[in-house]
């Protein structure tokens, strides 16, 4: 792992890009609306890298057991598959046709700064999909759907 | 507690074990399944030679995974459409979809969920545990019921209580307990309480960046055979510090695409192979076969919840209900019950309102009760205990035998002991003569000598209940009948009566009553007998049944009987003038502990007066495929040598091989069958050593005096009637 910018040095202790409450952040919410791919429940990683393209940091796991984080195969390696990673921000994983929407309040240095959120996408019995949602985050760019490849039908971030 | 332990988690996880067991059988088809109808798999290929064949066919290929059982998949984008596919190894032709199907995918779900999420995991992990909790104590409760592991496919008696019941779980054991342990170890990593030590190793600091080699020159593909491979995916197409992550069933690494050197591998730790074991051993998946023999004895499941059910119900059904009991402080007389069937509380009942009618009170518990100085009003201790096994305590008398040496002995208070057994075993009533020693060493007053009831024999114990009430000074008239008969009509057809001056004796034939399809299918009234079972007939002006040898079976289209007139005998006195066309009240009990085995090894009957009933029967069904010798006891040749044309046509047909008479009362010479015995022990040492079955068959005395005789007979040979009915080669029924 590369190391990181210093304003992510003080907020690697929780391992999130989340500022609750802070003046310099900005509540954001990001929805996945899944397909209907037939199979169980995804496990979905969604994380950050930098503008070098090293890991900055997750923002949610969805999908409760350790055991399945390594075949969130980007994720994995950027972690290591380590789940204190996302210890604290791990949900229920999201069922086939379903939707996620998380509210968190995101550093504004993220944004029009050459970060990228990522989403990798794994399912039980089924193909890894590594990388589905790959989205810079801009301005500009919150409220555009993003169609995802395997799982994903598409992913929305907006303020 | 070993019974408590098999019955609580059994009753209520039944429904629960039902649905577990009957997904897991259905699913254990699918390994088997996948196995016939997956692609050839080709021998000795590299994941090297795969790749190429897959990506030739898909070049936008991403993922290879090969399942345990080798079937090959592989997934693939064709531009921005995600396309995956069962793979022929050989050609790289997509043979048949990817993903499971709906069917395996619902009973997955149930078989492991309930269809629910991590609530219904845990829910089948509780059920597996208690599945594994029965496992472990069925077995050794079936261990202690056979005597002992080494016995664990000995053959069964039948009409065992329970006897399917543990048919099937000797067979099915086995599976349920790898089952529930596997099931519990893979639920327990599923929620990460074992160590994840599975290889993971990171991503290489450095790859080449080098041009990417075709597949198929990569050296460390090529070292890595696909009968190892479980997941092969493919560095994504632009980027050139990417590389193939490869995993196997021992680990998992990175291949640089540019040389296809091994830049990182690291191996499982422990828990993964063990997991891989679990799942292999659990699923069946890449052992189809195995799969298959696990999902026969899956089923198994309802079966035994069913019949363990059936006998719960039935111990419960037994359980006492008595009317107008007193505390164990107040009772003259406290009444012990140690049961294991269930059936002895049906006695201690029947002796408990005989004695309540007799003014007495009384209070009734189980043995494992026993703490004689609560008992302070209490004149008599009665003990009525069967026997489990070979001698041991039934589980509801455990610590009994401690409890009662740690005891003291009340002054004033007496001790009455009955035992229950089978006379079939080599030790009978085993556990209460156990007792009986232990109450002597202690110093208790016993008035009465142990007493013993064969086979829950209601005579045996009409009869005990005589002495007991002579010693109490009361009229006591036990009339216990377990399980009140339902009798049927049997017309008199044909009898033969042999006028012997003191005793009369007759052979009785009835027609053998039509039985309803039911009956045949289950086995009830007399759709299914064979000589030696029993003919319980009820005479007219009791509610005590009487039993008699069966002389035929059910091949031989009549049921017959050999009766003698006892002076006083209600029974015998009605049989011995019943006219032809008449009818009495009668059921059928079989008698399992008295039957020729199934082996062609000589049988020697041994009986005397109307004890030749049965073997008469025996001779008639099993001399044709055996040697038979006979050796019969009778008053005198005139009066009652039962069966005495029959016995010389088997002669001549070759059904009997051999017949001794003896006569005790007629002029020359004069001898009991166990002299005839003695006469011809060189015949018998004979027979024995060559692995001959004995089998005895009337009066008490004789039997007696013919064991005393056999023990002789057989002592140079180191063998005794003891021995050989431990070894289920001596057989007795004696009245």
């Amino acid at each position: 792992m590369t190391p990181m910018k210093p304003l992510f040095a003080a907020l690697a202790l929780t391992t999130a890009l989340v500022l609750p409450g802070l003046a310099f952040a900005k509540p954001v919410t990001l929805t996945v609306n899944m397909n209907s791919y037939g199979g169980r429940g995804a496990y979905l990683a969604v994380y950050v890298t930098d503008p070098a393209g090293a890991y900055a940091g997750s923002l949610w796991m969805a999908g409760g057991k350790a055991k399945y984080y390594r075949h969130l195969s980007d994720w994995a390696r950027f972690t290591g598959s380590d789940p204190a990673q996302v210890d604290g921000i791990t949900g229920a994983s999201v069922g086939a046709g379903q939707s996620l929407t998380l509210d968190m309040d995101l550093a504004d240095a993220l944004f029009d700064a050459g970060y990228t959120l990522h989403i990798d996408a794994a399912v039980e019995d089924m193909r890894d999909s590594p990388n589905e949602i790959s989205v810079p985050l801009t301005a500009a760019g919150a409220g555009q759907a993003v169609t995802g490849g395997r799982y994903i039908a598409d992913f929305t971030y907006g303020f | 507690m070993l019974r408590f332990l098999h019955r609580w988690p059994g009753l209520l996880a039944a429904v629960l074990l039902i649905v577990i067991a009957l997904g897991g059988a259905a699913l254990s088809v699918f390994p088997a399944l996948d196995r016939l109808t997956r692609p050839a798999v080709v021998a000795g290929q590299s994941v090297a030679e795969l790749a190429a064949v897959v990506q030739a066919a898909h070049p936008a290929v991403e993922q290879i995974r090969r399942a345990p059982s080798g079937r090959i998949t592989a997934y693939w984008f064709d531009g921005d459409t995600p396309g995956a596919a069962v793979i022929d190894p050989q050609t790289g032709a997509d043979m048949g979809s990817a993903d499971a199907g709906a069917v395996e995918s619902w009973l997955k779900s149930l078989h492991r969920a309930l269809l629910l999420e991590d609530a219904g995991r845990w829910t089948v992990a509780a059920g597996a545990a208690m599945m594994l909790l029965m496992a472990v104590s069925g077995a050794m409760l079936v261990a202690r019921r056979m005597g002992g592991w080494r016995h664990w496919f000995a053959p069964q008696r039948r009409g065992v209580s329970g006897r399917w019941h543990t048919l099937l779980a000797r067979v099915a054991v086995a599976g349920l307990l790898i089952s529930s342990l596997t099931g519990l170890f893979m639920v327990a990593a599923t929620f990460s309480l074992t160590p994840d030590d599975a290889a993971n190793p990171a991503f290489p600091a450095t790859v080449s960046g080098l041009t990417a080699l075709p597949a198929q020159d990569l050296p460390a593909l090529q070292a890595i055979p696909v009968a190892d491979l479980r997941d092969l995916t493919f560095p994504v197409a632009d980027d050139p510090t990417d590389a193939f992550a490869v995993t196997t069933s021992t680990g998992s690494g990175y291949v640089d695409p540019g040389n296809g050197a091994l830049l990182v591998w690291a191996d499982n730790g422990p828990w993964q192979a063990a997991w891989e074991w679990a799942y292999l051993l659990h699923t069946g998946d890449g052992a189809a076969l195995w799969g298959l023999i696990l999902g026969l004895m899956v089923p198994t499941v309802p079966a035994l919840a069913v019949t363990g059910g059936l006998i719960w119900w039935r111990t419960w059904q037994s359980r006492p209900r008595l009317a107008g009991m007193v505390a164990a402080d107040k009772a003259q007389t406290v009444i012990l019950v140690a049961s294991e069937g269930g059936t002895t509380w049906g006695f201690a009942t029947t002796l408990a309102q005989a004695l309540q009618t007799a003014g007495h009170s009384v209070h009734l518990a189980a043995l494992s009760t026993l703490s004689p100085d609560r008992y302070r009003s209490a004149k008599r201790l009665i003990v009525m205990a069967a026997t489990w096994g070979d001698g041991d305590a039934p589980s509801s008398a455990k610590g009994a035998v401690e409890r009662l040496r740690a005891a003291n002995v009340p002054k004033g208070m007496e001790l009455i002991l009955l035992g229950f057994g089978d006379s079939g075993f080599p030790v009978y009533c085993g556990y209460a003569a156990t007792l009986h020693d232990t109450a002597q060493a202690k110093g208790w007053a016993m008035p009465l000598p142990l007493g013993r009831i064969d086979r829950q024999s209601a005579q045996n114990f009409a009869r005990w209940g005589r002495d007991l009430g002579a010693h109490l000074g009361v009229a006591l008239t036990l009339n216990h009948q377990p399980q009140a008969p339902r009798t049927q009509a049997l017309t008199l057809t044909i009898r033969r009566d042999y006028a012997s001056p003191d005793a009369p004796v007759a052979i009785l034939r009835f027609a053998l009553p039509q039985s309803t399809l039911w009956q045949r299918i289950t086995g009830q009234g007399f759709a299914r007998f064979a000589p030696g079972d029993l003919l319980g007939i009820l005479p007219e002006g009791s509610t005590l049944p009487r039993f008699y040898s069966l002389a035929s079976g059910h091949s031989d289209k009549f049921i017959e009987i050999a009766v003698r007139q006892h002076v006083g005998g209600l029974c015998s006195n009605q049989l011995l003038s019943l006219p032809i066309g008449a009818q009495v009240s009668a059921f059928l009990r079989p008698n399992p502990g008295f039957q020729p085995d199934r082996s062609a090894a000589p049988l020697i009957l041994i009986g005397a007066g109307t004890g030749i009933g049965p073997l008469a029967g025996f001779v008639r069904t099993e001399g044709a495929r055996r040697p038979v010798h006979l050796w019969f006891g009778a008053r005198s040749a005139e009066t009652d040598l039962l069966y005495a044309e029959e016995l010389t046509a088997w002669q001549k047909d070759g059904r009997l091989d051999h017949l001794t008479c003896a006569f005790s009362r007629s002029t020359a010479p004069r001898r009991h069958v166990q002299d005839a015995l003695r006469d011809d022990a060189e015949a018998l040492r004979g027979l024995v050593t060559h692995g001959a079955r004995i089998m005895v068959c009337g009066g008490r005395e004789m039997a007696q005096g013919v064991q005393v005789a056999l023990a002789d007979i057989l002592a140079p040979v180191g063998l005794s009637p003891r021995s050989l009915k431990a070894e289920g080669r001596y057989a007795e029924d004696s009245y």
